[in-house]
């Protein structure tokens, strides 16, 4: 079989299934929802077609500013969380034999994906007076009395770090399985602690990918639209839950669609800015 | 010595942490009477049977069960011609295709589904149930994409040389040689598209929201009037379901591989 550039219709017939389905259900959405985001409102939930700017207009407003910091401090507290957390866990999980890794997986990757509406409501049970955590507490003595802990900003940030945990672990597994297991050893051979050689010769070694996991959680952590509904209070809505609310509830797809795009170029930026330091390892 | 102790129950406390929420949700679905109580009182199986029997939360289940069905399969449609047409010939051009297929799952989903939100509109078939099948399946299309490309990258290219030398066309050398090898590949990305699929709330519910209940939206909906033992129930249900799913795919499949370590002998 010789691997040449394809021609004539038969070859490349294959792809065009694929490119007709990516083209029509993912580009043209895509264009069609920034086209909306230029269009003007109409009462009654409808927009007309137009060119107005007064969607992005309101980005300027003090309410509209205080929603984009809160959701981009929340979602970087919860990516330097969630790596610090993941990265010396992914260390040992790639040493560990390949049964126990196995299970570790499959245990990972069934909460990663498990829906946000479950998660929400495992952990306002979690923390609720009936069934919760403080009545273990009471029956050690801690505590007087059960009592909620949910919905206030402690549990929505403990459900963003719980599903964004597995994730992180899960973008950090490749690189870490890949890790020469001879740096540390030599390290260790010369001398140095175990602690002392994780710190001085892996985490040095990895910079670029930690950077670059932290950067990729942070996008995954800012997508989250349903815990913060579930697990804080309205002070606490994020961008995404703010999109979802203006077009279903309020039914103003303009503006929502402007927030949209706003949200996609801060994405692809980080994750251009994530592509790019992950390479750098690579070639180094 | 410590230090590996320290490890242990480090690895241990994460586990444990990562299991409660699901531990106490599945104390919560065995209480005798309606209500969240944990540790449960009474034991009970009443709340499971209901899911079964209630129709509302048998049709969530039977429907979320159809458009993950459909959904992965479609999904698979999509991904296998395009990885197999990058693996088969050298079309650079092609790549962008696979990058368009990559960015709705590392996009916030959110984006994703306002997207769809607008296009079916736009096109008059907001709300027909079948919109969130094609939805779910480009949304979803990465997962096969991303297995169905390590499985193609797996395949010895001697074994397509020997079969092409002795005068199989392409299309045989498909299906007598690359398909029985990259089957395991197929299957996993099946396996997760279809869980993610059954989990997925925000781009069903912008799509089919209000014609059509999905099991995550009907939980959604439910939590409005109240926690109750039947959603818990339903939970660890689907939990038990999404743990077999990644369960079966480790065992008939190489998991630390599809999720990117390299094989021992490579």
């Amino acid at each position: 079989m010789i691997r040449r550039a394809p021609r004539g219709l038969a070859e490349h017939a294959p792809i065009l299934f694929p490119a007709l389905m990516l083209v029509v259900f993912f580009v043209i959405p895509f264009s069609l929802m920034i086209a909306v985001s230029v269009f003007r409102r109409v009462p009654g939930g409808f927009y007309e077609p137009d060119l107005v700017f007064a969607n992005y207009e309101r980005f300027l407003t003090a309410f509209f500013g205080g929603v984009m910091s809160f959701s981009l401090g929340l979602a970087a507290l919860v990516a330097v969380l969630s790596v610090g957390i993941a990265f010396p866990f992914t260390y040992r999980l790639v040493k560990l034999p390949r049964g126990a890794q196995i299970r570790w997986l499959v245990f990972l990757l069934s909460i990663l994906s498990l829906s946000e509406v479950i998660i929400g409501f495992a952990w306002s049970t979690l923390l609720s007076r009936t069934a919760g955590i403080t009545n273990l507490f009471v029956a050690l003595g801690l505590m007087a009395e059960p009592q909620s802990l949910s919905p206030s900003f402690g549990a929505l940030l403990a459900g963003l770090v719980y599903q964004a945990f597995p994730y992180t672990v899960l973008v950090l597994y490749p690189a870490l399985a890949r890790l020469d297991p001879y740096l540390e050893e030599a390290a260790r051979t010369l001398g140095s602690s175990p602690l002392r050689a994780f710190f001085t010769v892996v985490v040095p070694g990895l910079r670029n990918t930690i950077v670059a996991t932290t950067i990729m959680v942070f996008v995954f952590a800012l997508g989250s639209y349903l815990l913060p509904q579930l697990l804080g209070r309205p002070q606490h809505w994020t961008l995404s839950v703010l999109i979802t609310d203006q077009a279903i509830y309020q039914s103003n797809m303009p503006f929502a669609a402007a927030m949209a795009v706003f949200l996609v170029l801060v994405s692809l930026a980080l994750v251009g800015l994530a592509l790019l330091a992950g390479r750098r390892e690579e070639t180094a | 010595m410590l230090m590996r102790t320290l490890n242990s129950l480090a690895a241990g406390l994460i586990a444990l942490v990562l299991a409660a929420p699901i531990l106490v949700v599945a104390g919560v679905s065995v209480n005798e009477k309606k209500s969240l109580i944990f540790p449960p009182q009474g034991f009970s199986l009443a709340w499971y049977a209901e899911v079964f029997t209630d129709p509302g939360w048998r049709g969530a289940l039977i429907t979320s069960l159809v458009v993950a069905t459909l959904s992965a399969a479609l999904a698979v449609l999509i991904a296998f011609p395009l990885a197999w047409f990058l693996w088969r010939w050298r079309a650079p051009w092609a790549r962008a295709f696979e990058v368009l297929g990559m960015t709705p799952f590392i996009l916030p989903p959110v984006i994703t589904a306002l997207g769809f939100l607008s296009f079916w509109a736009a096109v008059g078939e907001y709300g027909s149930p079948w919109t969130v099948v094609v939805s779910h399946a480009v949304f979803f299309v990465t997962l096969p994409l991303v297995t169905l490309s390590l499985g193609f990258g797996a395949v010895d290219r001697s074994y397509v040389e020997a079969a092409a030398t002795m005068g199989a066309d392409d299309r045989t050398v498909l299906r007598t040689v690359v398909m029985p090898l990259v089957r395991p590949y197929v299957i996993s990305g099946f396996a997760f598209a279809f869980v993610l699929s059954l989990n997925e709330y925000i781009v069903a519910y912008m799509v089919v929201g209000f014609t059509l209940e999905t099991l995550p939206i009907k939980i959604f909906n439910a939590l409005r009037y109240g926690y109750t033992p039947t959603m818990a129930a339903v939970t660890v249900l689907f939990v038990s379901l999404t743990a077999l799913v990644f369960g079966l795919i480790a065992w008939f499949g190489d998991l630390p591989r599809l999720l990117g370590a390299w094989a021992k002998n490579d």
